[in-house]
């Protein structure tokens, strides 16, 4: 099983990125905020819109002592109470609040701006780099562990940006203004505060641990009930026709305890907080109101100190909340970062290449000069060193040159594999299973690298040619076809973005797929979706053969193109597909045997070595593996 | 939506009733703390009387604690009874699932029903709990802190009147406006995944064409499309706080000023002030609270009725008026003019006007071109799928005679796309019968010619498969399909298209395996080579979904011209082959 190729998420694919420690948080937060770019200003507004909104809050608690003492109580008793000072400052205090508000909705709002704009910079800077990223990236990862990237990660992080900084700071600048007032007002309460404080931090680490470990949990347990969820809607015609229905429902039911048991201690931890810190708010309220009291009477405090010392005991405890749950949240949200970063620092495909496809005419003494219109006559462009380009008319033309390949250093896939495709051949490869054929197709369009010289393509080392030029110049049918949401006009059109109506009925009618489609209730504007589930796999691969067929390419690789699709359509197919490959190299992957006999050249293929190479009959009469292979007497797997 | 959804407390309805239930102890003592701080200082303080501190202060103390304990068992209740309603829940869906017809199962598609039960149902699960949480505290804190705050100064608790409508009806407001631009948001979102899903499963097909930069657009449009409607919802959401703020120095100040003048004139005690604006944050709060959990039920709802769209859906096979004590006595099968739709639409029919007899240890080939309807063909005999029009008979009789159970029992069927789930081969078997010996097991693998490569594994039957049984290649698969359908030991046994990636020989191992071993099983092939059907009893060759030509491999190829096209299409290489 040494070939490579896409796999889905299984269980719990994206839920177990959900780790909640990052490994280098520092460094991470400070690139996070240098990717903020046109939104620093933003945030600094939103950092002051906070502080701003913070300390009207701790000044409301303050007011309420000079309030009391300086301009209610001296006016207790008194005929004709003057009223103009109190008004003053309750005028003073509206004004201050106003402010407060509208920082608070500035915050806000601007947050929301940051958390999208970042949001959308970060996902749209990851694809681009994706786009960028070698096969191996995506051979290597399941598609639910990068698509977690784009939604989870991505998510926790404009969550952190928009919310958890900004609270984090505003609940630290609340603890720090409000402990401040209350050591400003009396240092005797505030010894309470400190033992209080104490407390506090006990519960916060003790349940705030204990939550998080047992969300971590949950998170698991849900991945397993996720992972044997789709295995089962997936494979449910094999759960029916077994009537195994009982059974599968007793399996899930037994994972959904285990999360049920994760996910209710989680739950418990994460919901007793609030009342457990709210409450020893209270208590801190009794003692304070009491102790206050206290002092008071002893003539060392007055009733507005304590008042006011009071009402900011209340608000003690809800930011220390905040800071302890928020921490969390930020961490995590740094794993992601992390995450998303390492997508955006993979290593992308190297492509060095100069040698580009340009359109061409050609004189009637045989020069060659290049045009920026559509010819349909290509060639290569070499840059040399020295100034000079040269011309070498695109004929598809393949040489492999002793070629050792593996995906791993240590497990080599193909061994001293060489081979010559001359322009309009069709080479095939057979061989079983992991024998290494579509390695070489991998191999000739750069979805891995082999070593200068070692391919030759037109008599160019192919790693001078510009990766997207090489591509161009070759189309591809692949063995798992894969359509997009679109119609079935845009699926074909893909091949060649710039084809007519015309063109794609052509390229259709070539594939043989055109009766088909006009089967379909829009015809060619029936629109796909969800991978073209609403086609059958022959229909697909009919498709994936029409949208090669419009890209019109000199070098064609089919691999595995037509295994869905049965040997009388086949047939009909192939019809077309003889106009197709006409003039082209093609290169043919194929199981069944049948596909493959009229080529010009067919590799057998064995461990990564060809054993037998011939066109048919030369491999029929040699009686070797191909011949033991095609009368049935050997298996293929 | 809720009458549907609320069963599934199930035994979770003490810890559901008592968690509101607590959690009003919890507000009630939380509101009369406030009095009796404004008690320590109107009494305490103002007559000196240390006692009466002390006194009320271990009051205080002691129902801050009791608070506590009512508050923390809230959310133990509250955490048991929403993560059972969860388990339920998701059990309920699944049972659901399970009894769904492939119609209902394509209806929504796999993902779509993972995310269901998953994602859907924690949205859910996070609603229930709030629900039970704020609904009931927030409406009661929300009247006794009135009440108290009435009771202390009933003239001053008209500013609440003043403030109270206005804030009410901005939350209303802004709550009904939020929710259509938030389910924009959300199918935004959607797309969006569906983009970079695409791009990712068929990152070959892109970079082959080289279309990088066309997906880079598409993207960053859909991108695009999520910013724009995620700052469109969550603008009007974040003129709550500052709203409620603003309620709540309005409060502040009016009371003050009102507060102020009472007290001067003798009306009112400087204690009473201060808990007076306590109350006042407490309505306001509580005001809060209701506005949050309305944000966030309106958000859950649509979470919620894609859950009741799936306990919703109608099931369209039952077996609810079938005879559970009918057998399958005999492998016959019989279509009578059997008509389906895929869309049960008698304009758009899959399979026409069928009509055929298997006789019982009959073997059956079956060909025909792709899209031919021959899957659809045999999937209607063990009852994958209702005719729309006519019968199909098993055993000689109606298979909506018989219990599901009993009638898939008795037919066993191979599918075209094979599918092992993870666990071991031994596993996998078993499938076919739990209580199947080891020695049973190894006689149907040997059938099936899977037994001598299970055995080159080093494991064994005990070799673990992975999910969807990706460490065995397709032909290995398939003939572990087909043990696994031997192990049932079926009246009738179907293989479509199952052995495609097996070569020829092995092929005809099997099928001479199965003559010799199977007497009296009826066998239905359906296959592209003839190679793998020429020696069956009859041949049906289907065409364009009807049954264009019945006979045995000498008949056919001598007057069936779609029979001969394909023998001959094959039958060119071959003999080629043989020269």
């Amino acid at each position: 099983m040494n070939r490579p190729g896409p796999r889905l998420g299984g269980p719990g694919g994206p839920h177990m990125a959900v780790g909640p420690k990052p490994k280098n948080a520092k460094r991470t937060f400070f690139r996070l905020i240098s990717y903020m770019g046109k939104y620093k200003t933003y945030f600094i507004f939103v950092i002051i819109g906070m502080i701003l909104s913070a300390a009207a809050g701790v000044t409301a608690n303050y007011f309420i002592k000079p309030l009391i003492n300086d301009y209610i109580a001296p006016m207790i008793g008194q005929q004709n109470p003057d009223y103009l000072p109190l008004i003053k400052q309750l005028l003073i205090m509206a004004t201050i609040f106003l402010i407060g508000v509208a920082a608070t909705y500035l915050s806000n709002r601007l947050a929301i701006n940051i958390s999208a704009g970042v949001l959308y910079k970060i996902r749209t800077d990851m694809y681009e780099k994706m786009q960028k990223l070698p096969i191996k990236f995506f051979d290597t990862r399941t598609h639910g562990e990068i698509m977690s990237r784009y939604t989870n990660d991505a998510n926790s992080l404009s969550q952190m940006i928009s919310m958890s900084i900004p609270q984090l700071i505003s609940s630290l600048l609340s603890v720090v203004g409000v402990f401040g007032l209350m050591l400003y007002l009396s240092w005797a309460l505030t010894l309470i505060v400190i033992g209080m404080l104490g407390l506090y931090f006990l519960v916060l680490k003790f349940v705030g641990g204990q939550s998080a470990k047992y969300f971590r949990m949950q998170q698991k347990d849900l991945g397993s009930v996720n992972g044997y969820l789709e295995e089962m809607i997936e494979g449910q015609k094999v759960v029916k026709v077994f009537s195994y229905e009982d059974k599968v429902l007793n399996e899930f039911t037994k994972r959904n305890n285990e999360l049920f048991g994760a996910a209710s201690k989680a739950n418990t931890f994460a919901n007793i907080l609030m009342p457990i810190m709210g409450n020893l708010s209270y208590l801190h309220y009794a003692i304070t109101a009491a102790v206050g009291a206290i002092l008071t009477i002893n003539g060392q405090l007055d009733v507005g100190t304590v008042g006011a010392f009071l009402q900011s005991t209340r608000q003690f405890s809800q930011p220390l909340t905040q800071i302890s749950t928020q921490i969390n949240s930020v961490l995590m949200a740094l794993a992601g970062a992390e995450r998303i970063f390492e997508v955006m620092d993979a290593e992308p495909e190297n492509d060095d290449g100069v040698v580009t496809l340009v359109n061409i005419n050609i004189a009637e003494d045989g020069s060659i000069s290049e045009c920026n219109e559509r010819t349909g006559i290509w060639a290569w462009k070499y840059p040399h060193s020295n100034g000079s380009i040269t011309y070498t008319r695109l004929q598809g033309h393949v040489v492999f040159e002793n070629i050792t390949f593996g995906y791993d250093e240590n497990k080599t896939v193909l061994k001293n594999v060489s081979l010559y495709a001359k322009t309009g051949q069709k080479i095939a490869f057979v061989g079983s299973t992991g024998a290494g054929k579509t390695t070489i197709t991998n191999l000739i369009n750069r979805f891995y690298d082999v070593p200068d010289g070692k391919i030759r393509y037109d008599g160019i080392n192919i790693n001078k040619i510009k990766k997207a030029d090489l591509r161009r110049s070759l189309a591809m049918v692949l063995q798992d076809t894969h359509l997009f949401t679109g119609t079935v006009k845009d699926n074909i059109r893909y091949g060649k973005l710039d084809a007519t109506d015309e063109d794609i009925v052509e390229a259709a009618k070539i594939a043989n797929a055109d009766t088909f489609i006009r089967h379909l209730s829009n015809g060619y504007d029936t629109v796909l979706s969800g991978d073209g589930s609403n086609l059958s796999q022959g229909q697909r691969q009919l498709l994936s053969i029409a949208r090669a067929a419009v890209a019109d390419p000199p070098v064609l690789i089919l691999d595995e193109a037509t295994s869905s699709v049965d040997t009388r359509t086949e047939l009909l197919i192939e019809k077309g597909m003889d106009k197709l490959m006409e003039g082209r190299t093609v290169f043919v992957i194929a199981h069944r045997l049948s596909t493959v006999r009229n080529s010009d050249a067919i590799m057998v293929l064995e461990s990564g070595e060809i054993i037998e190479r011939g066109n048919h009959e030369d491999l029929i009469s040699q009686q070797g593996k191909y011949y033991q292979l095609y009368t049935g007497m050997f298996e293929l797997d | 939506m809720i009458k549907k959804l609320l069963p599934s407390i199930g035994k979770y309805k003490l810890q559901a009733i008592l968690s509101p239930v607590t959690i009003i102890f919890e507000v009630l003592l939380e509101v009369s703390l406030p009095l009796l701080m404004g008690n320590i200082i109107d009494i305490g303080v103002k007559n000196k009387d240390l006692n009466y501190i002390i006194v009320t202060g271990f009051t205080m103390i002691g129902m801050a604690l009791l608070s506590l304990i009512f508050g923390a068992s809230s959310g133990y209740f509250a955490a048991i009874a929403s993560s059972g309603f969860a388990k339920n829940l998701r059990e309920r869906m699944f049972a659901k699932i399970q009894s769904f017809s492939f119609a209902n199962v394509d209806k929504f598609s796999t993902g779509s029903l993972v995310m269901r039960v998953t994602q859907d149902v924690t949205n859910t699960q996070n609603a229930f709990q709030m629900m039970m949480r704020m609904l009931v505290r927030a409406p009661i804190m929300f009247v006794t802190a009135t009440i108290m705050a009435v009771t202390i100064n009933a003239k001053l608790s008209l500013i609440f009147l003043a403030v109270l409508p206005l804030l009410v009806l901005a939350i209303v407001l802004i709550a009904s406006k939020a929710f259509p631009l938030f389910q924009k948001m959300m199918k935004a979102n959607d797309s969006m995944n569906t983009t970079v899903q695409e791009g990712l499963i068929a990152i070959r097909v892109v970079k082959s064409f080289v279309r990088g930069d066309f997906e880079n657009e598409k993207f960053k449009k859909s991108a695009d499309d999520v910013r724009k409607a995620t700052i469109n919802a969550e603008k009007l959401l974040v003129t709550n706080m500052p709203m409620m703020q603003l309620a709540m120095y309005i409060c502040m100040i009016m009371v003050f000023w009102f507060g102020a003048k009472m007290i001067v004139i003798g009306d009112m005690e400087t204690g009473q002030l201060l808990s007076f604006i306590s109350y006042i944050s407490q309505i306001l709060m509580s005001l809060m609270m209701v506005s949050m959990v309305f944000v966030m039920l309106v958000l859950s709802k649509a979470s919620a009725s894609r859950i009741v769209e799936v306990l919703d859906e109608k099931i369209d096979l039952t077996d609810d008026n079938a005879d559970p004590t009918l057998q399958v006595t005999d492998g016959s099968v019989e279509f009578n003019n059997v008509s389906f739709s895929y869309y049960k639409d008698k304009n758009n029919l899959t399979l026409r006007d069928a009509t055929l007899k298997i006789n019982s240890g009959e073997t059956v080939g079956i060909i025909g071109g792709t899209g031919s309807s021959k899957t659809t063909l045999v999937q209607l005999i063990p009852r994958l799928y209702d005719v729309l029009d006519g019968e199909v008979k098993v055993g000689g009789r109606g298979v909506k005679e018989y219990k599901m159970k009993t009638l898939r029992d008795a037919v066993a069927m191979v599918l075209q796309k094979n599918v092992l789930f993870s666990g071991t081969i031994k596993e996998n078997l078993k499938w076919g019968n739990e209580d199947a010996t080891d020695d049973e097991i190894t006689e149907a693998c040997k059938k099936a010619q899977a037994h001598n490569f299970i055995m080159s594994f080093p494991d064994g039957y005990e070799t673990n498969l992975g999910q969807g049984g990706v460490n065995v290649s397709g032909g290995q698969k398939q003939r572990l399909c087909i043990a696994r359908a031997l192990i049932k030991k079926p009246k009738i046994i179907i293989f479509d298209d199952s052995t495609s990636a097996v070569d020829v020989a092995t092929d005809a191992k099997i099928r001479s395996e199965l003559k010799k071993n199977m007497i009296g099983m009826t066998i239905i092939i359906i296959a592209q080579r003839i190679s793998s059907v020429y020696d069956a009893d009859r041949i049906i060759v289907i065409d364009d979904g009807r049954i264009n030509a019945i006979g045995t491999h000498e008949e056919l190829l001598a007057g069936n011209e779609i029979y001969k096209e394909v023998y001959l299409s094959q039958q060119s290489a071959q003999q080629k082959g043989d020269k």
